[in-house]
């Protein structure tokens, strides 16, 4: 029998604002816009939303500020946060709440002016008190120093992590929103300014604006919505730490706990694939996913992604719109996973559109390497 | 959680302030959780292994072993690169801390090194030095 969740919601609108620079912007206008574009996008408008999944930067209490902007009287709100993964994690609740009846239409959306306002990663969390003495750069050194781990443990390279890189910039010259879209080889990875060994500024992610909007309904009303319905499948979310030093294997991931229960709730297994979205903050990040959602073996995430296979024409579409690397990363890049994977559904993706694409994966991280979100979406055709 | 006096350790409290007593007093102790017998940073009232509240502190043996180590980059105007890393304590949990005496460049994981107490009062924290190099201590222990 299915788990009652799988299929139970859908996504019928999705819109992005802002990406790269939104200057003379704040973070609210953008996710407004976003807002307002996604609802428009499944023919609703704001009246219509009554259930509100949201989180930003910026607000003390980020479903309270956003809903009196959007003037919304939600009858369900949700902004607990998990960093970045928090969107992703919220179509799990979504779907959760509109199968209850709880609400009806679900937004969930984000925004950030990170770029234009401050010119760094603006984050609420900054280090922990037991680490705070040895001035740790956060969240990079934290991502450097399991890069390093599984660089010592497996042989994985630098060059292997800069195919990462080389592979989202491949993507983002097919994409118009995408931020940088000039070429990129390794060895352009390998000589960029280094960061915190053996992190360069080109393994990084990208520090820009930008702002998204998700809309989800219960699936028995999705097909009468304008643009096709893209499921949710499947979801599940694990976190084991906050600071780095207390991940029990640094080259280990919560994923590996994640993903295999939203593969059981979908009935999927990797093999039914056709296009991954993950949260790629580092090159490592990227690595660390496959390999812990089971798209390779542990230790081998770094001779597999230096074959090609994530790049355009490869074997593994993955970050398709370009990634946290070259599209956008505005902080919490979470809900740019799901926007992507809707627009690769419905075959909306233009010149990066993976042919024939039926389900897509979503995976968030938040925090450093902490939170983990997998999510499956899928076309009627999956259900 | 322990009732006895600690030398040097004055008035109540939780872990952390706890901890921090010790460090400005120079010394550098971990919990140990009497219920499953596991050694546990950073300090915490419940242990994070079995839920147990029966822990105790002792001395840390100050060995430990590189786990992970950066180099963070950072300009000469601005006090230059230091090291970051994650030791291993020999007792089993890890934390975050940074190699002194040696170059950040030269530290490697699996390196064996041994921890003193740096700054000092509110300000003291633990760092390490490689095993056989320059193993000035920078605080008393």
């Amino acid at each position: 029998m299915s788990h009652p969740l799988r299929g139970a919601a859908a996504i019928v609108g999705v819109a992005t604002a802002g990406i790269g620079e939104a200057a003379g912007f704040t973070a609210t206008e953008i996710l407004a816009q976003a807002s307002h574009a996604a609802l428009a996008d499944a023919g609703l408008t704001l009246r219509d939303v009554d259930g509100l999944f949201t989180n930003t930067a910026v607000h003390s209490h980020p479903a309270l500020s956003i809903g009196e902007y959007l003037g919304l009287r939600p009858t369900f709100s949700e902004s607990s946060s998990i960093g970045g993964a928090s969107f992703v994690a919220y179509l799990i609740t979504a779907t959760m709440a509109l199968q209850a009846r709880l609400c009806d239409v679900a937004l969930i959306c984000y925004g950030s002016n990170q770029r234009t306002a401050l010119g760094r990663l603006e984050a609420k969390s900054g280090s922990q008190s037991y680490e705070a003495p040895y001035q740790p750069r956060h969240p990079i050194t934290s991502y450097a120093l399991a890069t390093a781990r599984h660089m010592h443990r497996y042989g994985t390279t630098r060059a292997q992590l800069a195919a990462v890189a080389v592979a989202a910039r491949g993507w983002a010259q097919r994409n118009p929103e995408a931020f940088m879209r000039d070429p990129l080889t390794v060895d352009d990875v390998l000589s960029s300014r280094m960061v915190s060994d053996p992190i360069t500024v080109r393994d990084c992610c990208l520090v820009t604006d930008g702002a998204g909007a998700v809309v989800m309904v219960r699936a028995e009303r999705a097909k009468e919505f304008p643009k096709a319905p893209s499921y949710f499948l499947g979801g599940a979310m694990a976190h084991w730490h906050m600071q780095i030093d207390q991940l029990p294997d640094m080259t280990v991931t919560a994923a590996t706990d994640s993903g295999p229960r939203a593969f059981a709730m979908a009935g999927l297994s990797p093999r039914d694939v056709d296009v991954l979205q993950l949260y790629d903050a580092f090159t490592i990040n990227t690595i660390l996913a496959l390999e812990d959602l089971g798209f390779c073996r542990k230790g081998e995430g770094g001779a597999f992604v230096a074959s090609g296979a994530l790049a355009p024409g490869g074997s593994l579409p993955v970050n398709t719109n370009g990634g946290g690397l070259s599209c956008c990363h505005p902080g919490m890049y979470g809900i740019f996973t799901i926007i992507e994977s809707v627009r690769q559904l419905r075959g909306e993706a233009g010149e990066r559109q993976v042919a024939g694409a039926e389900i897509a994966l979503c995976n968030g991280n938040g925090g450093r390497l902490a939170s983990q979100v997998t999510a499956l979406l899928g076309t009627a055709a999956t259900l | 959680m322990t009732g006895q006096q600690i030398p040097g350790v004055q008035g109540v409290g939780g872990a952390d302030r706890r901890f921090k007593e010790a460090l400005a007093a120079g010394r550098f102790d971990i919990q140990r959780c009497r219920s499953c017998g596991s050694h546990f940073f950073y300090p915490r009232v419940i242990c994070p292994h079995c839920g147990g509240s029966e822990i105790e502190w002792v001395a840390a043996s100050g060995r430990a072993t590189v786990h992970s180590t950066t180099t963070v980059r950072r300009k000469a105007e601005q006090g230059g690169d230091y090291n970051v890393c994650i030791v291993e304590l020999d007792e089993g949990p890890r934390m975050m801390s940074r190699v002194d005496g040696t170059p950040s460049d030269d530290v490697r994981i699996g390196m064996r090194v041994s921890a003193s107490v740096a700054g000092a009062g509110d300000g003291a924290f633990v760092v390490f030095h490689v095993d056989g190099r320059d193993a000035q201590q920078e605080g008393a222990r």
